[in-house]
């Protein structure tokens, strides 16, 4: 929740108001963005009989999202920047194509196999950053032929053929749950930071003499924040308890959110997005920090072909196929302005849940593939314009 | 003055009534909170050339504006005379069949297409939508025989030089027929050569009996090629004149002649040391045409003083101080020194570790992220000061920031509203309150009270004095002159890329300045 400061030296009734009709201008984005879900999720429970918010779907469902959102992290920050990376799809199949070979036919260990794919995605995404910055390439060309490129690269070693892992350790990340208990010791952990945090903020804004929110507002706020927590892991633990990709996820999530609100780089990349001449005279080596955004696409990319390669227990050469156009798609239903400068990376999830959604419903239904991609499609554009029609309001 | 020309006016009427190819009259053209033009009445004789003068923002392109379809009929007050008939344009096309033809600064032609294709952009001869090239590369070249043009009709714009570029516009009218040709700034970009091919051309039209209206901030091109002038001063007209009825110094007092009314918080400054010495620099144009956008200019900033820097739109002020902090994307060469010492400055970041602030001229498109809240914008240029290891301390975040919105009475309802919330004004103290935020031992105010309401300019002329109490070198552009008179202590008057004059601001006046800026010597 974002936290607003208000000036100590004006009159007091004005401030407040500004600050509510402000708070609740942001709640109604985050509201119209939860309901179109919900309203997905209801649809699909009417139709499936109640067989889509069964436990194990929803724990399906998780994991299905967890590779689209990985990407859509790295995504948000690249079209926040004002650029676009296509590449991510083909970048994620070929580090899974390595991560098999390396570890099926070269028997490497599990954990340098690791290294050397994060090594491998982040020095791609660096090949992109340095086009794009340095050498002043439009983004949209250089991530093209990354895209070509990289899956033509795969291509060539798997031969076309799809190779199994042989590690339980590199399957587990893709297929394992979290034991039980020690999901609910991480809901309980959670719970409790949520808390800190939140008196915390309290503390600080009292200490620097700003309003603070009346203690109902702080109580019911962790409450909410509890209950979703702890819900999550009752029904992730109802089926087999929470996939690992999921946490993988959440974990990605929170180092990622805090980079992006929280810190220099995450301030630079949405001022060059936004303005990226106002940022060049204000001091700001864009150059350095578009780099450093592509760096990201390409680390977070890497990682994803490793959740999807654990997933299948197999690198095939067409893993990740399409995979930028979901995480592309997700970052627009999450309300990521194309034109730069504008995006957040929980809204971004929630779009890749949406996405995510729609395929395990359908899917559940049994609707044909065509009918799937047709209504993704719609969807799509159906939420950007609500999206930019409430917000001109 | 104005009563004078009337009185001709009156006079002459009834005899020289049908000579006149075209006449404005009484035209008021107003946008929100400003009234660009006020009654102003603009005759101009058959087969004449008229010179249209005025400062920037007299109203002059916004008068032809008006002429070109621009801004249509019913969205200002007068009536346009076309040989005494009523034109009611509601857009360009129709002032282009009444045969009027408009080159702005800016030329309208595609740069990728060839010469022919220009000239005939939007007509294209032909049948059944199949364009006959034969006929118009036939006719093109037909065009600029006739001028005396030696351009090949297939040469592709783009490889052109602006002279010729200019030329291919001048055919591209009379190809539509033009009766009456409006020249818009056309020698800002020509060289001495190109310009006199252009009068040429223009002697030859007026033979032919085109009109030509030739608005031009040098008065010298004026002189040479007139015969009648006609002055603007803020929005009204203010005297038409057969140009062997007037000289050079009359007109320069007709376009500043304004009494000086608007006050101003002057304090007395006593200049210290000098700060910053700028030697020989000149600045090439970035396109890569290799002409200068600044020519070997050198001057001293010194500490605890208001230098202002005058000169029109187009005299190379704002590429002059971009330049001077890294943020010009031509190459450029000279030495800058600071306190004695040579500095290196190739981006805005090397500038702003040496104590350079720059308030930039358009503070939408160079100064603000509009869609961020006032605290990132205040905080953008000295980020590092609010940051532990990379990461944002929002407790120092806050406090600077509402230190300066206190001490520079932004109003803003928080401190995370976005600045495209704010008015005009208010955005340009957040741009303020930015550069104040990096402690800059120099600061560069390019235009920094345009488009803002008289309070707000007022403040932001008591913060540059208590900036400049504080010790702080002010280097402010302007293109107003009393703010110019009104603020600076010593004054630089920039023509062409070059520095042309320098007062004491005791020793200037308007006309001085206005003498300098349009090119005198």
């Amino acid at each position: 929740m974002n936290t607003k400061l208000g000036v100590s030296n004006t009159n007091v009734s004005v401030k407040k108001r500004a600050i509510s009709s402000s708070r609740i201008k942001a709640n109604i984005r985050t509201y119209t963005m939860i309901s179109v879900l919900v309203g997905i999720w209801i649809i699909f429970t009417i139709i499936t009989g109640g067989t889509f918010l069964s436990a194990r779907n929803l724990a399906l469902l998780a994991r299905q999202a967890s590779v689209t959102s990985v990407l859509a992290i790295g995504m948000v920050f690249v079209i926040v920047a004002g650029h676009i990376d296509l590449s991510v799809g083909s970048v994620l199949g070929l580090c899974g194509g390595v991560m098999a070979i390396l570890q099926s036919r070269m028997q490497w260990d599990v954990i340098p196999t690791l290294v050397v794919i994060i090594l491998l995605g982040t020095l791609i995404g660096a090949w992109h950053g340095f086009w794009v910055a340095y050498k002043k390439v439009p983004a949209f060309i250089v991530t093209l032929g990354g895209y070509l490129m990289f899956r033509g690269v795969l291509l060539g070693i798997t031969k076309s053929v799809s190779i199994s892992l042989s590690s339980p350790i590199l399957k587990a990340i893709g297929q394992d749950y979290l034991q039980k208990g020690a999901g609910i010791i991480l809901a309980v952990i959670a719970v409790i930071a949520t808390i800190i945090m939140v008196f915390k903020a309290r503390a600080s804004r009292e200490k620097y003499n700003l309003d603070v929110p009346p203690i109902y507002q702080s109580i019911l706020k962790v409450c909410l924040f509890s209950i979703l927590i702890i819900g999550f892991v009752l029904v992730m633990n109802n089926y087999e308890g929470i996939p690992i990709p999921v946490i993988i996820v959440l974990c990605l999530t929170l180092v990622f959110n805090f980079i992006a609100t929280k810190t220099k780089f995450g301030r630079c990349v949405y001022a060059i997005g936004g303005n990226p001449e106002a940022a060049m005279l204000s001091g700001i080596d864009n150059k350095r920090y578009t780099l450093l955004v592509f760096i990201i696409s390409g680390f977070l990319s890497a990682i994803a072909g490793i959740i999807l390669t654990g997933r299948l227990n197999a690198a095939t050469s067409n893993a990740g196929a399409m995979a930028e156009m979901d995480a592309i798609a997700a970052c627009v239903i999450g309300g990521t302005s194309m034109t730069g400068g504008i995006g957040s990376i929980p809204f971004a999830l929630i779009g890749a849940l949406v996405m995510a959604s729609l395929d395990n419903g359908m899917s559940l239904l049994n609707t044909e593939s065509f009918w799937q991609q047709i209504i993704k499609g719609l969807i799509l554009i159906l939420a950007v314009w609500v999206d930019m029609s409430t917000k001109k309001k | 003055m104005f009563s004078i020309c009337t009185q001709t006016w009156a006079d002459k009427e009834v005899k020289v009534l049908d000579e006149y190819i075209l006449e404005m009259k009484n035209i008021t053209k107003e946008f929100p909170g400003v009234k660009a033009l006020d009654n102003v009445t603009f005759s101009v004789r058959k087969g004449e050339i008229h010179a249209l003068c005025g400062e920037n923002g007299a109203g002059k392109s916004t008068l032809m504006k008006v002429l070109g379809g621009v801004y249509p009929y019913g969205t200002y007050e007068g009536d346009i005379y076309i040989n005494n008939e009523v034109m009611k344009f509601q857009n360009v096309k129709q002032s282009e069949n009444a045969g009027i033809s408009i080159i702005y600064q800016e030329f309208a032609l595609v740069k990728e297409l060839d010469v022919g294709e220009n000239v005939y952009l939007g007509k294209l001869p032909g049948k059944a939508g199949i364009v006959d090239w034969d006929k118009l590369y036939y006719e093109t070249s037909e065009f600029l025989n006739e001028l005396g043009m030696d351009i090949n009709p297939h040469t592709k714009i783009k490889d052109l030089g602006v002279g010729q570029q200019q030329l291919v516009e001048v055919a591209k009218a009379l190809s539509k027929n033009a009766k009456i040709l409006v020249l818009d700034e056309p020698s800002a970009a020509l060289t001495e050569s190109e310009v006199q091919t252009l009068m040429g051309i223009l002697r030859e039209l007026k033979k032919k009996g085109v009109t030509c209206i030739y608005i031009s901030h040098k008065l010298g091109e004026v002189f040479d090629i007139a015969d009648r002038i006609t002055i603007l001063r803020d929005g009204r007209s203010v005297g038409t004149y057969d140009i062997k009825d007037i000289n050079e110094d009359k007109v320069i007092s007709l376009m500043v002649g304004r009494e000086l009314t608007e006050r101003f918080p002057r304090e007395n400054h006593t200049a210290g040391e000098v700060v910053m010495e700028v030697k020989g620099l000149n600045v090439y144009d970035p396109d890569g045409t290799g002409s200068l956008v600044i020519n070997n200019v050198s001057f001293q900033i010194k500490k605890g003083e208001i230098l202002g820097i005058a000169g029109l739109m187009g005299a190379g002020r704002t590429e002059l101080v971009t330049s001077i902090f890294g943020g010009y994307a031509g190459k450029k060469y000279g030495e800058i020194f600071i306190n004695g010492k040579k500095v290196e400055i190739n981006k805005p970041g090397d500038a702003i570790e040496n104590g350079l602030g720059l308030v930039s001229e358009d503070r939408k498109r160079y100064g603000l992220v509009l869609e961020q809240s006032v605290t990132t914008n205040t905080t953008l240029a000295s980020i590092d000061k609010i940051c532990d290891w990379g990461v944002i301390n929002s407790n120092k975040e806050y406090l600077n920031t509402s230190q300066y919105v206190k001490e520079l009475r932004i109003k803003t309802p928080t401190l995370r509203t976005k600045v495209n919330n704010l008015s005009g004004g208010n955005q340009q103290k957040v741009v303020l309150a930015k550069w104040l935020m990096t402690k800059p031992k120099i600061l560069f105010l390019d235009e920094p009270t345009r488009g803002i309401d008289v309070g707000a300019k007022f403040e932001i002329y008591n913060i540059m004095n208590e900036l400049v109490r504080q010790g702080v070198a002010i280097v402010m552009i302007s293109s107003e002159l009393p703010e110019i008179l009104g603020m600076s202590d010593r004054i630089l008057v920039m023509c062409e890329g070059a520095i042309r004059a320098e007062f004491d601001y005791r020793d200037a006046t308007q006309e001085r300045i206005m003498y300098y800026a349009t090119g005198g010597r």
